[in-house]
């Protein structure tokens, strides 16, 4: 039987996640949510809500700081991330992450976005100028640094830096990509290139951002989760939330009663 | 006198002494420095490099044993106290970060750092030298890289400390395993600080008299067998010095003035790495 086409399938389902801190920090409570292939999903809330602390539980960035505790399953596809078995390096190439401060490597422009090209193993100098090529076209930043990949990376403005940092995640071909606030340290033109860039590359990786700016939610995510207090509020299509939520505190975090 | 007069007089006393201070130190440093071109460029000479010592009291020959030993020593010190000393830094900034044992190396180290060299000199003679029977370099040697080794561990906690931790997250966000965060992301943003750290001790151990007069002693002849008691600049100005022959005495300048430039010219790069690099 021909199976029918499914137009949201999930790349990510988070079922019953508890998180606590080093210090027994009850960071998130009982989160469930999916995570739909292709699409933009904005994680929004006040400060402290724990959307970065979700944001880093999909590639396990908290397992560099000594006893955090994870609770719960991430399915990825439909492995459990969240195993203790789960080999942290190939999760790491499957899920990348772009920071809220640009984070250029001191090095070449070429030589940071083939970084990641080399961890997986790409040696040969013309197969990594070609997709060195093809990262910065998809980051939209080829224009700007096509004559100058010799130069330092930190020669680059912050707004080309953080596309820097986007085109060396895209490199490596992740089937999710993570991002922390990716424009808050930056101009409103800078942020508006890097915005006009999800549409481009959800094509190809499914967007999960944290976002603290909610016209920047409201203009480029798909889906979006409203989180307080290590809660999940509310979750559901973009237009939904910000037009009728279905949550009181939603629309009184939205309409700016609070937050 | 009013009470703004009385503070103008004690900010004039203060400045005053302070200039006094400031003048006095520089005095005896010029002193010292102009003292040393002086009577080192006068006896400075080509055959200082090419010849090895004459028998003493006849006039002639040089120091090529002292200045080739001094070279020697030196160069195997920082082969042996770089990689250990850059290996325990990066293992108190990366491996330990935060823990006791960590904390409790750094304190250890920065003792370290102020035990008398004539300490370490008298401690690698009781190891390396009785043992064996007689001095050799190779004892001059450890002496000195027992010295580097925490001015080198300690530099290169402080600068591996510096790297911004996102750096690393953002290599971690990649895949990459922890050796190579450390070795190919971290050590570049850190290079200029631990290079000049590593100048800047070697220019330290460079010096160096008290503990190579228990270890590698000296030799009046050329050899390049550190098995051997071997020659280095610094004991020979200790010996030259004290020595009863003029000829002596201006070896003993010329030598102290060609280590002194090399130790300048140390310190003036590392010093200039760090403009270069953290302004």
């Amino acid at each position: 039987m021909e199976v029918p086409v499914v137009l949201e399938q999930i790349e990510l389902r988070v079922k019953g996640l508890d998180f606590f801190y080093s210090g027994g920090v009850h960071a998130l409570k009982q989160i469930s949510l999916p995570i739909y292939s292709n699409q933009v999903t904005a994680l929004i809330g006040p400060s402290g809500c724990g959307k970065t602390t979700l944001l880093r539980c999909f590639n396990r960035m908290h397992d560099l700081y000594p006893d955090n505790r994870y609770e719960g399953e991430i399915y990825f596809v439909k492995d459990n991330i969240l195993s203790p078995d789960t080999d942290l390096i190939s999760l790491r190439s499957r899920v990348g992450m772009v920071f809220q401060k640009p984070t250029p490597f001191p090095m070449s422009i070429f030589d940071n976005i083939a970084y990641g090209l080399k961890l997986k193993g790409i040696k040969k100098r013309a197969e990594l100028s070609e997709r060195v090529e093809k990262a910065l076209r998809n980051a939209a930043l080829w224009d700007e640094a096509k004559d100058k990949l010799n130069a330092s990376a930190y020669d680059l403005s912050g707004g080309q830096q953080q596309r820097l940092v986007i085109a060396r995640a895209l490199a490596v071909n992740p089937e999710v990509l993570l991002f922390d606030e990716p424009t808050s340290a930056l101009d409103p033109i800078s942020t508006s290139k890097i915005e006009e860039l999800f549409a481009t590359i959800k094509k190809d990786v499914t967007i999960i951002i944290v976002t603290h700016n909610m016209q920047q939610a409201a203009r480029i995510s798909d889906w979006t989760g409203f989180m307080m207090l290590g809660e999940l509020i509310e979750f559901g299509k973009t237009d939904k939330i910000f037009t009728t939520p279905s949550e009181k505190l939603t629309e009184d975090y939205i309409t700016g009663r609070f937050g | 006198m009013t009470r703004e007069q009385i503070r103008k007089t004690e900010g004039f006393i203060a400045l005053a002494l302070s200039t006094f201070a400031a003048f006095l130190g520089l005095f005896w440093l010029v002193f010292i420095l102009g003292d040393v071109l002086v009577h080192g460029l006068k006896a400075l000479n080509l055959s200082l490099f090419l010849n090895d010592p004459s028998p003493p009291g006849t006039e002639g020959g040089g120091l090529r044993n002292a200045f080739v030993g001094q070279l020697m020593i030196t160069i195997v010190a920082t082969l042996i106290g770089v990689p250990i000393g850059v290996l325990g830094g990066t293992f108190l900034a990366e491996y330990a970060r935060g823990r006791k044992i960590a904390r409790l190396i750094s304190v250890l180290s920065d003792i370290m750092v102020s035990v008398p060299s004539i300490v370490i000199g008298t401690f690698i003679y009781a190891i390396l030298v009785r043992p064996i029977g007689h001095f050799n370099g190779w004892a001059g040697a450890v002496a000195l890289a027992i010295i580097m080794i925490p001015v080198v561990l300690r530099t290169t906690e402080n600068m591996l400390s510096l790297v911004p931790w996102t750096l690393r997250e953002a290599a971690f966000a990649l895949g990459a395993p922890y050796y190579k965060v450390i070795t190919q992301v971290v050590y570049r943003g850190a290079a200029a600080g631990i290079l000049t750290g590593i100048l800047l001790s070697i220019a330290r151990v460079a010096g160096e008299t008290a503990p190579l007069l228990f270890t590698s002693f000296n030799n009046s002849f050329f050899s390049l067998d550190m098995k051997q008691p071997i020659s280095s600049l610094t004991v020979t100005i200790f010996q030259y010095a004290m020595g009863p022959y003029d000829s002596w005495h201006e070896q003993a300048w010329a030598a102290a003035f060609v280590i002194t430039i090399f130790i300048l010219i140390l310190t003036i790069t590392g010093r200039l790495i760090i403009k270069w690099r953290y302004r």
